[in-house]
């Protein structure tokens, strides 16, 4: 038998980034030096170059530590004056 | 890094309307972001701040760059600013010549170590001890990156490159050269400083002494050097997300980063250690007590 769980949650984003991903060499070091830890590569998919390339998720704070470390010039990173949320629901199944 | 990939993923292809920038893709001095560095490499970054700081100082109508030989050699392409091309080694020489032929303009020097240790020593030493007012920026990573990675004179015990598969050994290939404190003992030697690109916080603080740098040749203070330590992951067989890591826990040990030499001052390593010491507790205590809020 299993039993369903779903949970609700917001996260807010204070600040987000843009990516221009052609000129990206996919080196993964705005990954380790994310504060918030809301970057991750993409498993499979590729940019024109051939590389995998970085991907934003809720819970950026807008600080630019990306754009410091980056060095292929990729991000522009920008702040919100009003936090933005974003509603996570997940669905778990659980077996008992 | 799990419970990251679980999240949804935002677009980030389009500026959002409402949000104001707070950092830019590029320096306005680069004519484009795109070079031919290897990924990973530690150099851009520290293009991106020297740029950043002759926009900053409104000087970058005024400055000429010299370029020494190596792989940062082809931002000589990119960059916006008015620039000479040295033989190897000699950009120090070639920049007294300059600074003293006009002597309104901001004259810099951009060198690795393989350019500025190995080859031509000599002329960043008299270039410093003639107190010439010229600004020196040396990348510094250890191998000869561009002619495929092998050891230079900064190269620090145990590393190791395309010719010391081993690591480097005293007994057989010698001790490393430790520029920034040979040249902090020189009288000429106005500012000697040693920065890092390990992660955001190093490079915000070479940023700042590259443009103490800059601003100290502008009001006529004497010979300025700036070290930085970058990544070259390529040469030294390392995955490109360890090498901060690495290069931090291996050269930045050695060659330890802070202001060697400024209004007067001497430090020695030890006081270097102790103060890179005192400033990481600062920051952990800071992001323990709510995260670090910086404006960049």
């Amino acid at each position: 038998m299993t039993t369903t769980i779903k949970s609700r949650g917001t996260i807010k984003s204070r600040g987000t980034i843009t990516i221009d991903l052609d000129t990206c060499k996919g080196c993964e070091l705005c990954i380790t030096a994310c504060p918030p830890r809301v970057l991750s590569m993409t498993e499979h998919a590729v940019n024109r170059l051939g590389y995998h390339y970085p991907e934003l998720h809720p819970g950026c704070t807008g600080c630019a530590a990306c754009l410091f470390v980056c060095p292929d010039f990729c991000f522009e990173v920008f702040r919100y004056d009003e936090p933005v949320l974003t509603v996570i629901e997940t669905v778990a199944e659980v077996a008992q | 890094m799990s419970a990251a990939k679980q999240l949804p993923v935002l677009d980030t292809s389009v500026a959002p309307s409402a949000a104001r920038k707070v950092g830019d893709l590029k320096p306005d001095l680069l004519l484009t972001q795109e070079h031919n560095m290897c990924p990973g490499c530690g150099e851009p970054l520290v293009l991106r701040s020297f740029l950043e700081a002759l926009s900053e100082l409104d000087v970058a109508q005024r400055s000429i760059g010299i370029l020494g030989v190596g792989c940062y050699t082809s931002f000589g392409m990119t960059m916006d600013v008015d620039l000479v091309q040295a033989l190897h080694g000699r950009a120090p020489s070639i920049a007294t010549g300059v600074k003293r032929m006009r002597p309104d303009s901001i004259v810099f020097t951009l060198q690795g170590d393989g350019d500025m240790v190995n080859e031509g020593l000599q002329e960043v030493l008299h270039t410093a001890a003639r107190g010439e007012n010229v600004t020196c920026i040396l990348l510094n990573n250890g191998v000869f990156g561009e002619t495929g990675g092998h050891m230079t004179a900064t190269t620090v015990l145990g590393q190791r490159t395309k010719n010391s598969l081993e690591g480097r050994d005293a007994a057989y290939h010698g001790y490393p050269i430790l520029i920034g404190d040979l040249l902090a003992r020189l009288e000429g030697a106005a500012y000697v400083a040693r920065g890092s690109v390990h992660n955001a916080g190093a490079v915000a603080r070479t940023k700042k002494m590259l443009k103490r740098a800059f601003e100290i040749q502008r009001d006529g203070g004497g010979f300025t050097f700036v070290e930085v330590l970058t990544m070259c992951p390529t040469g030294w067989f390392i995955p490109t997300g360890e090498g901060p890591d690495y290069m931090h826990s291996t050269l930045g040990e050695v060659h330890v980063m802070g202001e060697l030499k400024a209004d007067g001052r001497i430090k020695s390593t030890e006081e270097l250690h102790e103060e890179n010491a005192k400033r990481q507790q600062e920051i952990e205590a800071r992001l323990a007590a709510g995260g670090l809020e910086e404006d960049s």
